[in-house]
C-alpha cells in the first residue's frame, strides 16, 4: 500500500490483462534489434504476472534502449541520459504502491549515470533495474562505450577502443547492499524470460544485464554465442534461474549456489566466457524503501502536529 | 560616585546610568565553537519574546574550526533589536562582546562597529603566559584604541573558572548573563530559553549554564556603570520566531508536500536540517540524494507520480540541478526548487548572501524553459512562499523556483503565528479513471493548461518524455507541433501574470526616485526610504515578489518618477570605472530584466560585500541618485 493517503477507488478485480493490454506504440528500433526481444519478454512477464498497466511505470534514461517505455501501454517516463534511476527512486519512495521497472542502456547506467547506479544499488529499493547492454552508443552512431571491448573500433576511437571494457557484474557485486545481479541474454527468449520472472519477485534492487546485439553497430559481437550454445555457460541451481526448455541446447552448466557472494564475484571477475544466470541473491539485505517508509497521516492529524510544531516557536 | 560607596565598594552597586534607545545593536564575537551564536540566539529570542522587534544575523566562518584567535575567524551573532518591528540588521554595532580581541579586530577591520561603540572585551590575553599572545593583544588594543570606542575589559575566563575547570566552556553564558543586566531582560524567559536549547542535554549542564549567567549577571551588576533601556511593546498578536530556513521548511509542511531530495550545500542544508528531525512524523521524507543531479530527479519522480516534491539547494547545487529543472519544464512536471543564494561564480562565497541567481533562476537553461519565480522578502514570506509555490506549481504543471538568500536563511525575526489553513495543504492524491478520451497534454488552447494524470489511474496511461512531444505526449519533431507546444509552455506564465496584482508602492505613487529590489533587501530598501522621506526626497520603493512572470502595472509605475534604480546584491559595472561607458556596462540583474521587459530607463545600484546591505549605504545611493542625472550613480 501507498504512504500517502489516497482516495478510494473502485476496483474490478476481474479485469485479466491480455497482451494487447500492454502493447503501446508500435517499436522502431532497426530490424534485428536486441530491444525487440526483450520488450516481447517484458510484455510476456506482464500478462503472466498480471500486473495492472495503471500501476506499472517504466523509467528510461537516453539512448536507443530507452524508448522502451513508449512501446508499451503503461506510465512511463523517458527522462535524461543517465538519469533514470534517480526518478526511478523518486517514484518508487513516494509511491510504494507501483511496480517499477527501469530500463538504460550501457552508456545510460554504467557512464554518464555510474553514480546513481552505484546509489541505487545500495538504496536496494525493490525495483527492476535492466540494463540492455549492446556494448555500444548506438543512437549517437558508433561511439565507444564503458563496454565496448578493447580494441573494437568505433567512431570516436577508431584505432580501437582503448581500454578494457567495464564489467557491470563485478561492479554491481562490489557495491555494498547489492541484493539481486542476474546475466541473461536477448537471444535465448527462455533464459530472458525466466530471470525476468526472478527478477520481478525478487524483494530488493534487481539487477538484470542484457547482453544484446546491435545490428548496426556490434554485428558480430555475439555471433559465435549464438550460432554454439556450448560457449555459453548457464549458472544453475535450485535457488537460481531455471529454464528447463534450454536443457538440450545448453549443455554447459555449472553449479553455482546464488547466497554466496565470493563465488559470484568470482565467476562475474572470470571474463573468458559467457555466463548467464544467477549470480547472487539476498532477501535479507537493508532496503532504503522499508526504513524510509513514513506513516499515513490524516490533514486534521498534519495541522494539529503543525501547530503543535508552531508552539515550539511560539514568541 | 559618593565618599560611601567607595568605602564599601565591595558591598554596594554602583547606580548605574540608564540610556534609553529606541533600537540597539549588538553583536557576540568568538572563535568557532565558544558559543557565541547559542548565547546570541538566546538573547535574540528573549528579546522577541518580550515584546522588542528582532533581527538576528550569524556571523559565520566559512570553515568549521578556523585557527584559534584570527581576525577572519569570527564567529557569532549580531541582534538589531528595537521598540518598533525591526526588518533588517541595521547600519553598525552599538555594543560587542568579544571573546578575543582577534575576533574584535576582524569585525572593527571590516567597519561593523559604530564609531562610539561598547566594547566588551576578554581581558585574559592581555596577561597570558605566552609573549606572542601577550604582543599580539597589545598591537590589537593599540589599534583598536584609535577609534573612540568605549572599551571595557571583562575577566570572562577569571569569573568562568570559578564555576567550570574549562576556560572555553560557559564564556557564552556568563556573557548572555552580561547582556540579560545590560539589557533589562526577564531572567525566567532566559532561564527557559537555556532549557530548550540545552534540552537534550543533562540537567546537570542546565544547572551549569544557569548558574554561569547568573554569574555574568552578578559581575555586571556589580561593575559596570550603565544599563540601556530598549523599551518593549508586548505583542498585540500571537508571534512565532525562527529562521528564514526553518520558516521554509514548516511552509513546506504547511503546504502539504511529502517529499524533499536535497544534497548538502550551505547556506541551504539546515532546511533539510530542520526537515530531518520531523518531517517522518508528517509522513513525509527527507531524502539526502548521491548528488544535487539526483536530489532533483528524485523530486521529479516523486512529483511524477504523486503530490508536489520540492528540491533545497545554493548556487553550485543549481547549476547541477538545471538538465533535470528543463525537464519537469518540458514535461510539465510540477517540482518546487528552493535556491538559498549566496555569493557566486563556481563556489563563491559559501556563507555569504548574493543576490546573483536571478538569470540562473530565470534563464539557467538551454531551450526555451519558461518557469516561475518567486522571491520571499522576509521571514514570514520564506514560510508563505512554500505554500504559494506548491500551488502554482500544481495548478500550473510548472517548476517554480523560490529564491531565498544567506541573509534571510540565517536571520531570525518574529513574525505573526500562520493561522493554519487545510486549503494549504495538497490533495489527497485521486486516482479515479480517466475520463474518455484523456490526452497527457490536454493543453486549453488559450491557457496552456492542462490536467496531469498520476500513475494509478486507470485509462490515462502514457509516457512522458524531454522529447518533443504532442498533446498525446508521442514523440513529434514536427515544426507544427513544437510551435504549438513551446507556446503551450510559455502561455501558462501570461495566465499566471494575470492573476497577479500591481505591487504596492512603499511611499508615494510619484516622485523624483524609485527605488525597486526584490528578495532579502526589503527592510533595509524601506528604512533607508523613510530616511530619505524624512530628508525631504521624495522617494519611493517597490518590491518585487514575481520575477517570473512579474507583476503588472511596472511601467505604468515608473512612469510616475523622474528615476527608477534597482537595489540589488548583485554585480553592475560601476559608471566612471575604467572603460566602463553606457554602451558596454553591464548592470544589475533585476535591472537588465526591468529594461527588457518596460524598456523604461532603469538604472542600478548594486554592490557585492558579502553581507546584507545597510539601510544606511542604501540611503546614501539614494541621496547620490537624486542628486545626479544619470539616475544610477555619482
Amino acid at each position: 500500500m501507498t504512504h500517502c493517503a489516497i482516495l478510494p477507488v473502485l476496483d474490478d478485480e476481474d479485469r485479466e490483462f491480455a497482451l494487447n493490454d500492454y502493447e503501446g506504440a508500435m517499436a522502431r528500433w532497426c530490424p534485428g534489434c536486441g530491444d525487440h526481444s526483450i520488450l516481447t519478454a517484458v510484455e510476456k512477464l506482464l500478462v503472466a504476472e498480471q500486473l495492472k498497466p495503471e500501476q506499472t511505470v517504466f523509467v528510461s534514461g537516453i539512448g536507443c534502449s530507452s524508448r522502451f517505455p513508449h512501446y508499451l501501454k503503461t506510465y512511463g517516463f523517458h527522462g535524461l541520459h543517465g538519469r533514470a534511476l534517480p526518478v526511478a527512486t523518486g517514484v518508487k519512495l513516494h509511491r510504494p504502491d507501483l511496480e517499477v521497472f527501469v530500463v538504460m542502456g550501457d552508456g545510460d547506467c554504467c557512464s554518464i549515470g555510474a553514480a546513481h547506479w552505484i546509489h541505487a544499488i545500495r538504496y536496494n529499493i525493490r525495483m527492476v533495474a535492466l540494463l540492455l547492454d549492446n556494448s555500444i552508443y548506438g543512437l549517437t552512431k558508433k561511439q565507444t562505450s564503458p563496454t565496448t571491448p578493447q580494441g573494437f573500433k568505433t567512431n570516436t576511437q577508431p584505432y580501437g577502443s582503448f581500454l578494457p571494457p567495464l564489467n557491470p557484474l563485478t561492479t554491481t557485486l562490489g557495491t555494498t547492499n547489492a541484493s539481486f545481479v542476474a546475466q541473461t541474454a536477448e537471444w535465448i527468449p527462455a533464459h530472458l524470460y525466466a530471470t525476468l520472472r526472478a527478477a520481478y519477485h525478487h524483494p530488493g534492487f534487481a539487477f538484470v544485464r542484457i547482453l544484446q546485439r546491435c545490428p548496426m553497430y556490434t554485428q558480430g559481437m555475439y555471433e559465435e554465442a549464438v550460432r554454439n550454445p556450448s560457449v555459453v555457460e548457464l549458472l544453475v541451481h535450485d535457488d537460481g534461474i531455471n529454464a528447463p526448455e534450454l536443457d538440450k541446447v545448453y549443455k554447459s552448466r555449472a553449479a553455482h549456489d546464488p547466497s554466496d557472494i565470493d563465488a559470484a564475484r568470482k565467476l562475474a571477475g572470470d571474463e573468458t566466457r559467457i555466463r548467464l544466470g544467477l549470480f547472487y541473491r539476498n532477501e535479507q539485505k537493508a532496503r532504503y524503501d522499508l526504513i524510509r517508509k513514513p506513516p499515513v497521516i490524516t490533514r486534521s492529524e498534519r495541522i494539529e502536529l503543525l501547530n503543535a510544531e508552531l508552539d515550539h516557536y511560539a514568541v | 560616585m559618593t565618599v560611601s560607596s567607595v568605602l564599601t565598594e565591595d558591598l554596594v552597586f554602583p547606580v548605574p546610568t540608564v540610556l534609553r534607545r529606541p533600537e540597539h545593536t549588538i553583536e557576540i564575537v568568538s572563535d568557532a565553537g565558544e558559543g557565541a551564536q547559542k548565547c546570541g540566539q538566546i538573547f535574540g529570542a528573549v528579546s522577541a519574546k518580550m515584546g522588542n522587534g528582532v533581527w538576528t544575523v550569524e556571523i559565520i566562518p566559512a570553515e568549521i574550526q578556523p585557527p584559534p584567535r584570527t581576525a577572519e575567524g569570527a564567529s557569532g551573532n549580531r541582534i538589531r533589536f528595537g521598540t518598533g518591528p525591526i526588518t533588517n540588521w541595521g547600519d553598525e554595532t552599538n555594543l560587542v562582546v568579544a571573546f578575543n580581541e582577534q575576533v574584535l579586530l576582524g569585525r572593527h577591520r571590516l567597519g561593523a562597529l559604530a564609531s562610539d561603540a561598547i566594547v566588551l572585551i576578554e581581558n585574559s590575553w592581555g596577561s597570558s603566559p605566552n609573549p606572542d599572545v601577550r604582543a599580539a593583544w597589545n598591537k590589537a588594543m593599540t589599534e583598536l584604541a584609535a577609534e573612540s570606542y568605549r572599551i571595557i575589559e571583562v575577566p570572562m575566563e577569571e569569573q568562568c573558572l570559578t564555576i567550570d575547570d574549562n576556560p572555553r566552556k560557559g564564556k557564552n553564558m556568563f556573557v548572555l548573563g552580561m547582556l540579560a543586566y545590560i539589557y533589562d531582560r526577564s531572567l525566567e524567559r532566559i532561564e527557559d530559553q537555556i532549557a530548550y536549547a540545552f534540552r537534550k542535554k543533562s540537567e546537570e549542564v542546565f544547572r551549569k549554564n544557569v548558574a554561569l549567567m547568573r554569574l555574568g549577571v552578578e559581575w555586571a551588576q556589580s561593575n559596570l556603570d550603565f544599563r540601556i533601556e530598549v523599551p518593549t511593546n508586548p505583542p498585540r498578536e500571537a508571534l512565532v520566531v525562527m529562521n528564514g530556513n526553518e520558516a521554509l521548511g514548516m511552509g513546506a509542511l504547511a503546504s502539504g508536500m511529502e517529499l524533499c531530495a536535497m544534497y548538502p550545500i550551505t547556506p541551504a542544508t539546515s532546511v533539510s536540517h530542520y526537515l530531518a528531525e520531523v518531517f517522518t512524523k508528517f509522513g513525509g521524507i527527507l531524502h539526502q540524494a548521491e548528488d544535487e543531479i539526483a536530489a532533483a530527479g528524485v523530486a521529479i519522480g516523486a512529483s511524477y507520480a504523486g503530490k508536489v516534491a520540492f528540491t533545497v539547494t545554493s548556487g553550485p547545487g543549481l547549476a547541477l540541478k538545471t538538465e533535470f529543472i528543463g525537464l519537469a519544464v518540458m514535461t510539465e512536471t510540477p517540482l518546487v526548487v528552493i535556491d538559498v543564494q549566496r555569493g557566486g561564480p563556481s563556489t563563491g562565497l559559501p556563507t555569504k548572501v548574493e543576490q546573483s541567481d536571478l538569470l540562473a533562476a530565470l534563464f539557467a537553461q538551454p531551450g526555451d524553459a519558461p518557469r516561475v519565480v518567486i522571491a520571499p522578502a522576509t521571514i514570514e514570506e520564506c514560510f508563505h512562499s512554500m505554500i504559494t509555490a506548491r500551488q502554482i506549481a500544481e495548478t500550473f504543471r510548472v517548476v517554480v523556483m523560490v529564491l531565498s538568500d544567506a541573509n534571510l536563511s540565517t536571520g531570525v525575526q518574529p513574525f505573526p503565528r500562520p493561522q493554519l489553513k487545510n486549503e494549504w495543504l495538497a490533495p489527497e492524491l485521486d486516482l479515479v479513471p480517466v475520463k474518455e478520451g484523456f490526452r497527457a497534454y490536454d493543453w486549453d488552447q488559450r491557457m496552456g493548461i492542462s490536467t496531469r494524470a498520476i500513475p494509478g489511474q486507470p485509462g490515462g496511461m502514457f509516457t512522458v518524455t524531454g522529447l518533443s512531444h504532442d498533446e498525446s505526449s508521442k514523440v513529434a519533431y514536427g515544426a507544427g507541433v513544437h510551435q504549438r507546444s513551446t507556446a503551450m509552455r510559455s502561455r501558462k506564465l501570461a495566465v499566471l501574470q494575470q492573476t497577479l496584482l500591481r505591487p504596492t508602492i512603499y511611499g508615494d505613487e510619484e516622485g523624483d526616485l524609485l527605488i525597486v529590489g526584490w528578495g532579502s533587501t526589503r527592510g533595509a530598501i524601506e528604512e533607508a526610504i523613510d530616511r530619505a522621506r524624512a530628508e525631504g526626497i521624495r522617494a519611493s520603493s517597490v518590491h518585487l515578489t514575481f520575477l517570473s512572470p512579474m507583476q503588472p502595472g511596472l511601467k505604468e509605475i515608473f512612469s510616475k518618477f523622474r528615476k527608477v534604480i534597482t537595489v540589488e546584491i548583485n554585480y553592475s559595472d560601476q559608471p566612471g570605472d575604467p572603460f566602463i561607458t553606457e554602451e558596454n556596462r553591464r548592470r544589475g540583474q533585476l535591472a537588465m530584466l526591468l529594461r527588457s521587459q518596460t524598456l523604461c530607463d532603469v538604472g542600478c545600484w548594486t554592490r557585492v560585500p558579502g553581507e546584507p546591505l545597510r539601510p544606511g549605504q542604501i540611503h546614501q545611493a539614494i541621496r547620490d541618485a537624486v542628486n545626479t542625472n544619470n539616475g544610477e550613480e555619482s
